[in-house]
């Protein structure tokens, strides 16, 4: 007995090494790849550098970080609001049978590949910006390619994420903080926003970080709907370019120094995700509640 | 009974998966002990070696697995890299076989003994079927796709804005549209920023197809149905436009070699260039070149 709880505890052990080593190796992988690339342009020249044309030897990458925010920001704002009031419908409006039924809908979405959400984007998504571009801002973009319209199937993509864990966790308040605030006289809205939302506030935040995370790196399908023009994008009808569709289609046949350029971007996402997750830690350290 | 079959199944699969494993394997050391005591043979351990254009390297790879089926002793490795690097890795020894997609400029001539032409390869020029124009010149491709035209009015067409949709840069297909039609110009690339970017040929038709007034540029393997394809100068691009050069944005695949090349190199292109070979490329989208197999 004590010989095999020995046995595998070592084998968990391993496991955790494998996955840390692994984290280390991409790091270094990473670091190693695209630094020349950083050190021969500058950091501050290739951060902040508006022109990103490798072919012709520029390489600025902040329309690149300026589009990859544009959409994540965008799919949050949309994502946000849906997946909350989802979150709320499921666990306190509906019986927990007809929940089930949602709930097993909602993540089906993320078992969706995402060129396969790309592909709907472009025949669904972008014809139907297209027409609200050329009814509200008929300059700005006349393809529908555009941030809207990644931002919108980013935030379909990132509900199953906010939904479920909302979900857990608004679950997970104990029922007599209800009891408590109907016994207070509160109605079924006040308790919602004011005991039940704040209680699970830890668990939404997760969920939400979780979701940027996703949004940030996702990559195949805002490569087919963003239109990938490498300019900030100054509408939301506009198209853009993101670090990671960037990467994902230039990589195949990049010469030496662009390759290295194409690594060096994988290390400005490297250091915002990071810092994204820093901070997420920190908030949810602080406001973290009782609740998930 | 049934639980019984399944339970046999999986014992079958899995002796099957261990076999494999195994014979990977034991072919890993295997090719390496044999590259080890090889000699002569250029590029690490396979036999043939074809580095460059990356267009081309869908063909070759094709060309290569068909060839090996039939040859089992014959190793073929296939690289990209670019036109640019082919001639540079023949002249380092690290290929066989050289592969552009455009034809050998003159510092690179001196460097390669053969060339051969395995293939042709047209780039068509396709627009939303809202677009009624049907002809452009390549001067006024270039003005489109650098900027300075950005009308459809401009070239005969409606009162209409002109969505261009460009393919990714290192793309072979956009140097040899760019090329041709004078975008690129002193080894700069002047394609629009206002250009859409897609990074397939699938994702091109796509974008032109539900894109009111834009244009694009795929392979003329691969133009989609449902878009309208424009003549260039006058003429449409077919495979018979092609062969005889009077459809202008155009590229021919060539594998170039230096007169080392080993037997197994020789040999490989011979069956490219013979009736199976050529029925290959057709297979993959590509224009044979040699005329018996049409």
């Amino acid at each position: 007995m004590n010989t095999r709880e020995k046995a595998i505890e070592k084998l968990i052990f391993i496991c955790a090494a494998v996955s840390v080593a692994a984290v280390a190796l991409i790091t270094i992988f990473i670091f190693a790849q695209g630094m020349p690339a950083i050190q021969r342009v500058g950091l501050f020249r290739f951060v902040f550098g508006t022109t990103w044309s490798p072919t012709n030897g520029s390489y600025g990458i902040l329309p690149l970080i300026a589009g990859s925010m544009a959409v994540t920001l965008g799919a949050l704002v949309i994502g946000i609001p849906t997946g909350l009031g989802c979150a709320v419908f499921l666990s306190e409006v509906v019986t927990k049978r007809q929940a089930g039924f949602f709930r097993s809908a909602i993540e089906l979405l993320a078992g969706i590949p995402s060129v396969v959400y790309g592909f709907f984007g472009l025949a669904i998504i972008v014809p139907l910006v297209r027409g609200l571009a050329g009814a509200v801002a008929p300059d700005a973009g006349a393809t529908g390619l555009s941030v809207l319209s990644g931002a919108i199937i980013l935030a379909i993509m990132i509900l199953p994420t906010i939904v479920s864990i909302s979900v857990n966790s608004i679950e997970s308040v104990p029922n007599a903080y209800r009891e408590a605030s109907y016994a207070l006289g509160a109605d079924r809205r006040e308790t919602v926003t004011k005991v039940i939302l704040p209680a699970a506030r830890s668990g939404i935040f997760s969920s939400i970080i979780l979701g940027m995370g996703r949004a940030i790196g996702e990559t195949m399908a805002v490569l087919l709907i963003t239109g990938n023009v490498a300019v900030v994008p100054h509408s939301i009808f506009a198209p853009t370019a993101t670090m990671t569709g960037t990467i994902a289609m230039e990589m195949s046949y990049a010469a030496p120094d662009h390759q290295q350029a194409l690594f060096a971007i994988g290390i400005v996402l490297f250091v915002i995700i990071v810092i994204l997750n820093g901070f997420a830690q920190v908030v949810m350290r602080r406001f973290g509640g009782a609740a998930a | 009974m049934k639980p019984e079959i399944r339970k046999k199944a999986v014992r079958g699969l899995a002796a099957v998966m261990i076999m494999t494993v195994a014979a990977v394997g034991f072919a890993g050391c295997g090719s390496g002990s044999a590259s080890s005591g090889s000699s002569g043979s250029s590029g690490g351990n396979a036999d043939v070696v074809i580095a460059g254009s990356t267009s081309v390297q869908p063909l070759s790879e094709a060309l290569a697995k068909t060839y090996m089926k039939d040859h089992s002793g014959v190793d073929i490795e296939v690289q990209g890299g670019g036109s640019g690097q082919a001639v540079k890795s023949l002249k380092s020894n690290i290929a066989t076989i050289g592969a552009l997609s455009r034809d050998l400029d003159d510092s690179e001539k001196s460097s390669v003994s053969k060339t051969y032409t395995i293939a042709k390869d047209g780039v068509a020029v396709i627009v939303n079927s809202n677009v009624n124009v049907d002809d452009l010149t390549l001067a006024q491709l270039q003005k489109i796709y650098t900027g300075k035209i950005t009308n459809w009015s401009k070239v005969g067409g409606d009162d209409a804005k002109i969505a261009v949709v460009s393919r990714e840069e290192g793309s072979g297909t956009r140097e040899a549209f760019t090329t041709k039609t004078g975008v690129l110009a002193n080894d700069k690339d002047n394609t629009t920023k206002d250009a859409i970017v897609q990074s397939s040929t699938g994702a091109v038709n796509k974008t032109v197809k539900s894109t009111p007034n834009s244009i694009g540029y795929v392979s003329l393997a691969s133009v989609s149905s449902d878009v309208k394809t424009v003549k260039v100068e006058g003429v449409s691009p077919s495979e018979s436009t092609v062969l005889d050069g009077t459809y202008k944005i155009q590229r021919p695949f060539l594998y170039a070699v230096t007169d080392k090349a080993n037997s197994a190199t020789r040999a490989f292109i011979k069956y490219v260039m013979s009736d199976a070979g050529q029925k290959q490329v057709k297979k993959n989208g590509f224009i044979p070149v040699n005329k018996t197999e049409q």
